[in-house]
């Protein structure tokens, strides 16, 4: 087995879950899969679906941005000299064409919200992707296979963890043009060590199970034991990681733009608006603001989304995962 | 079962009739060092040293207390586990040191069915899919033509084919162990090991799974290996017993042989703790509490390993290690590891301190 | 205890080589054979900087050597020279070192003490209106982005209170302790708050979710029905099992500390090395960005050999992995 097994005293005990008494729910002839069960409740949990409702709008309005535009009558990267700044070549504030201000270029604040929010999102859900892909294969490899493999990849997590990220982002983009690629492919190249630790640790607590040993008894090769016996039940901490770390991608990537290391201007970006804003906060609040108040309500949502769905999902509150 | 035609006395079978032959079989596993310091040197003697034949058709019973090496010398057999000496022969060919690829396609020839019915069954998989795994795994069925096989296999076991998309978690014990056994089955394996399988159900059930396990042995001539740790279970499917104690066969013989006459101290006593199925048949009431624990399988006594707990122990058990033969006029087919076999009728002298409970009491 | 420290130790170098190859192979090796002397001379070198560059660096060298040659100038205490600033890196971050270090430490302090109060609070009190509200709070700052908070607190407390004729926090800019303490302390209270609070509120939910575990352990439990007052059994007991976890994850989160640090000093305008950083990104400054990641580098994997020390006093158990 592995170096892990200290002593491999036969006869395991029986630790699972309580069974069901004998003929329950016999009528039901489709199984009851733990997914429906975590469905039903998720729809009880109002704070949850209110947040939700909140991460689809923002969705849509990332999607419709052209139509905001076009209603609005504002394009992304037009600049209104005459109506969009004051004579001092200030922005204007919230009034019945600029609906949510200008910015310092006399550029429509509502629109660049609806246009960075594709930003956000994008990055946010791609890069998030990436690093929960490397951050599972690597943690399924680490923890299914021990020996070696783990112990290199256990280091190589360490070591990704406890660098200081964002400066490594920097060093990256000092020596490279900014541009979108570069920053999705940095968060997903630093950021899949936390994955994988979680992942790894999920695994090796299943590993010793007595259906993964009888995967390997009917003849399952390491692959198809990893990702069809293990990895489905892990889905669901991995889903729910997932959606906790897209807030915090959102954040990176905003955070990036705004030390004018992300995605380059003249793009959209709410963290490029509010380093912008930060120069003239004084004299045009709603510049700050909005892009901020965008960017929070995006996190505030993704956040407590996720935490519905943890609940949702808790191993304590059935052992769907143990 | 028992009364299946299989001659057991192993000294007249031909090599065409062995499907599985151990010899010197042992395993060790190194203990991990809980300390800083480095004490892996030590090893558990989980089996140490086991010959053993088993015949096509045949169920050989392998019981023994908890960590006497049964489940770890299955393991070895079905080869989920390296062995740490000796050879394994399956079928005819050394599986010693084939490679886990390549005893993937062996696996459809041997299955196991194991002991936890809640463990043993992924809980994230619908029952069909949990049923059709070896039907996958060795590219078998496909389809449609899979989930009839499937559904066969499900209603030979007894469940509902109906049931096909259930998950394990809707279903009782009893019934996950007939998943399992549908499982092993699914391919008409030659061998199915059987670990515990009915250790962790419920006395009611487990006479089900016995005798669903014996009708699928006569209807598919099936060859069991079933690893339990009581001789009440055993000696209703077994055709032979091999009596484990701390990594070694102790005693090894026909199922009514070792019943009628126990040569090995340890074998009377694991007898005697069996309640009697038939209360007319009993020969002597006495129960034999073995006293103090089972020694460290880490550093396993000199001798004979059974000598520390042994009623009947001499100065020489602690010294020479017994050979596994014929003792007391035995047919070649009962053989035993011990100095001082028990005869037949014998009641076995206590000596204080070490027998305890009733036995002792009412001599 | 000496076994730990040693191997801990170890792993902390062996971080810092990884980091080192890593700085080499992004600055070094990745603008290409070609361009690597111009990108670390800067942006307005001239032929003759690059060419004494591409000398002093052995950049005709092959890689290997080139490596040898950066490591020991690090393992000399040489960051490499500066060539926009005309200045060596070392004299560059020496000033700005302090300035991070005052930040990271009075950060990490209200960090840990407000993050780790809150959440015993918020268990202790488990669904009391105590309970909702941090958590609520909780769930708030740690969806906030730290340039979000940092300009938010401007605003508020510097430019309103500004116009209303109050100046107590400056807008920008760092005093150094040894010149005015009080002005000093002045200026870091806004940046503690900032790069604590978003921090903290992680540390909230962990210490809450962690002392609720505890509080159910057994040992607790008997603790209570012992008949010791409530404040013993929380503090005494299970207080110091639930802080396992919490300073296992500081030790994580100290490269995050760094991170933040870099934003919170951009936000304030304090010239830190992660400001020195930044800008030394927009004047191509290539040599004072290696330096700053080697010195960041190398103070969280510091910082991270103390507090795993410190974890493992409290934690027996931890010396053994």
């Amino acid at each position: 087995m592995s170096p892990g097994d200290s002593v491999a005293i036969e006869d395991a005990q029986i630790t699972s879950g309580t069974p069901p008494p004998e003929g329950a729910a016999a009528s039901i002839i489709e199984g009851r899969s733990p997914w429906r069960l975590a469905y039903e409740r998720l729809r009880r949990d109002r704070a949850s679906l209110i947040a939700l409702g909140v991460v689809a709008l923002i969705i849509l309005v990332a999607i419709f941005a052209p139509v905001i535009a076009a209603l609005t009558g504002h394009g992304v990267y037009e600049q209104f000299r005459s109506t969009g700044l004051t004579p001092d070549g200030l922005p204007v504030g919230p009034n019945g064409q600029f609906l949510l201000g200008t910015d310092d270029q006399g550029r429509d604040v509502l629109v660049r919200i609806a246009y960075g929010a594709r930003i956000s999102l994008i990055v946010g859900v791609v890069a998030t992707l990436l690093e929960v892909v490397i951050g599972t294969v690597l943690g399924l490899a680490a923890g299914y296979f021990g020996k070696v493999v783990d112990t290199v990849i256990a280091r190589i997590i360490d070591i990704v963890l406890s660098i200081p990220f964002l400066l490594f982002a920097i060093s990256l983009v000092s020596i490279s043009k900014p541009s979108l690629t570069i920053v999705i492919v940095v968060i997903g190249v630093f950021g899949w060590a936390a994955v994988a630790r979680v992942v790894r640790g999920q695994v090796l607590s299943l590993r010793e199970k007595e259906y993964i040993e009888a995967a390997r008894a009917l003849g399952a090769g390491p692959w198809r034991i990893m990702f069809i016996d293990i990895l489905p039940n892990i889905v669901a901490p991995i889903i729910v990681y997932t959606t906790l770390l897209i807030p915090v991608t959102i954040v990176i990537e905003a955070s990036l733009s705004f030390l004018g290391v992300g995605v380059p201007p003249p793009t959209a970006d709410w963290g490029t608006m509010i380093a912008g804003a930060q120069q003239i906060y004084q004299q045009a609040w709603w510049y700050l603001l909005f892009p901020s108040a965008a960017l929070l309500i995006t996190t505030v949502a993704f956040n407590i989304f996720g935490d519905g769905l943890r609940d949702a999902l808790d191993p304590r509150a059935e052992q769907l995962y143990k | 079962m028992t009364e299946s035609g299989i001659p057991s006395a192993s000294g007249a079978a031909s090599d065409g009739d062995v499907l599985v032959r151990v010899e010197g079989l042992k395993k060790f596993f190194p203990v991990q060092s809980t300390s800083a310091f480095r004490r892996s040197h030590e090893q558990v003697h989980a089996v140490d040293g086991v010959d053993l034949e088993v015949f096509r058709g045949e169920t050989l019973g392998v019981v023994g207390e908890t960590g006497c090496g049964k489940s770890t010398l299955a393991r070895c057999i079905a080869r989920l586990l390296d062995l740490s000496e000796g050879q394994v022969d399956f079928d005819g060919r050394d599986i010693t040191n084939l490679s886990a690829r390549q005893m993937r396609p062996l696996r459809r020839e041997m299955q196991i069915i194991f002991q936890d019915p809640y463990g043993s069954l992924n809980p994230r998989r619908r029952v069909g899919s949990i049923i059709g795994d070896p039907f996958a795994l060795h590219g078998i069925a496909d389809g449609a033509d899979r989930k009839k096989r499937v559904q066969e296999v499900m209603e030979l076991v007894g469940l509902k084919p109906e049931h096909f998309n259930r998950f394990p978690a809707e279903f009782s014990g009893g019934q996950r162990q007939r998943i399992g056994v549908a499982r092993a089955l699914a391919l008409k394996p030659k061998l199915i090991i059987c670990d515990e399988p009915v250790s962790a159900l419920d006395v009611s059930i487990q006479a089900q799974i016995i005798n669903l396990l014996a009708d699928l042995q006569s209807e598919f001539n099936l060859t069991y290996i079933f690893i339990a740790h009581d001789l009440s279970v055993v000696r209703h499917v077994s055709d032979r017993v091999a009596v484990m104690y701390l990594g070694k066969i102790v005693e090894l013989a026909p199922v009514e042989d070792v019943y009628q006459a126990p040569r090995h101290p340890y074998s009377n006593a694991l007898l005697s703790a069996v309640p009697m199925p038939d209360p007319n048949q009993k020969v002597d009431s006495h129960q034999i509490i073995l006293s103090g624990d089972v020694p460290s399988p880490i550093s396993p006594p000199s001798g004979c390993r059974f000598h520390p707990r042994c009623p009947k122990a001499q100065p020489k058990c602690s010294v020479d290690d017994p050979a596994l033969v014929p003792v007391l006029g035995d047919p070649p087919g009962h053989v035993t590891a011990c100095h001082f076999p028990v005869e037949t009728g014998e009641v076995m002298q206590s000596r204080p301190g070490v027998i305890a409970g009733e036995g002792a009491q009412a001599t | 205890m000496v076994r730990f420290l040693i191997r801990r130790v170890a792993l902390g170098v062996f971080v810092m080589f990884v980091v080192t190859i890593v700085v080499f192979l992004i600055f070094f090796v990745g603008p290409g054979r070609a361009d690597v002397a111009r990108t670390l001379a800067g942006r307005q070198a001239t032929p003759a900087t690059v060419a004494l560059v591409s000398h002093r660096l052995l950049l005709d060298r092959p890689l290997t050597v080139q490596y040898w040659h950066f490591l020991d100038g690090l393992l000399h205490g040489n960051l490499g020279y500066s060539y926009y600033h005309g200045q060596p890196v070392t004299t560059i971050l020496k000033q700005a070192f302090p300035v991070t270090l005052s930040l990271a430490l009075g950060a990490a302090a209200i960090w840990l003490v407000v993050g780790v109060l809150s959440g015993v609070l918020s268990a202790v009190r488990s669904r009391s209106i105590w309970d909702r509200i941090v958590t609520v709070l909780a769930l708030f700052f740690y969806s906030m982005p730290s340039f979000v908070l940092g300009l938010l607190l401007l605003y508020i407390f510097y430019y309103q209170f500004a116009l209303h004729g109050i100046h107590i926090f400056p807008g920008a800019g760092y005093t150094y302790l040894t010149a005015d303490p009080l002005k000093w302390f002045e200026g870091l209270v806004l940046p503690w708050i900032t790069l604590a609070l978003v921090s903290a509120a992680a540390y909230t939910r962990l210490t809450r979710g962690s002392m609720l575990d505890v509080m159910n352990e057994d040992y607790v439990r008997t603790a209570r029905s012992k008949g010791l007052s409530e404040n013993r059994v929380i503090y005494r007991h299970a207080l110091r099992s639930a802080l396992t976890p919490v300073i296992s994850q500081f030790g994580i989160d100290l490269g995050v500390l760094a991170g933040g640090a870099v934003i919170t000093e951009t936000v304030f305008g304090m010239p830190g090395l992660g400001f020195t950083a930044v800008h030394a990104i927009q004047s191509q400054d290539l040599p004072v960005i290696i330096g700053v990641v080697i010195v960041a580098s190398a103070a969280v994997v510091v910082a991270n050999i103390l507090v795993d020390t410190f974890y493992a006093v409290l934690d027996p158990r931890v010396r053994l992995h």
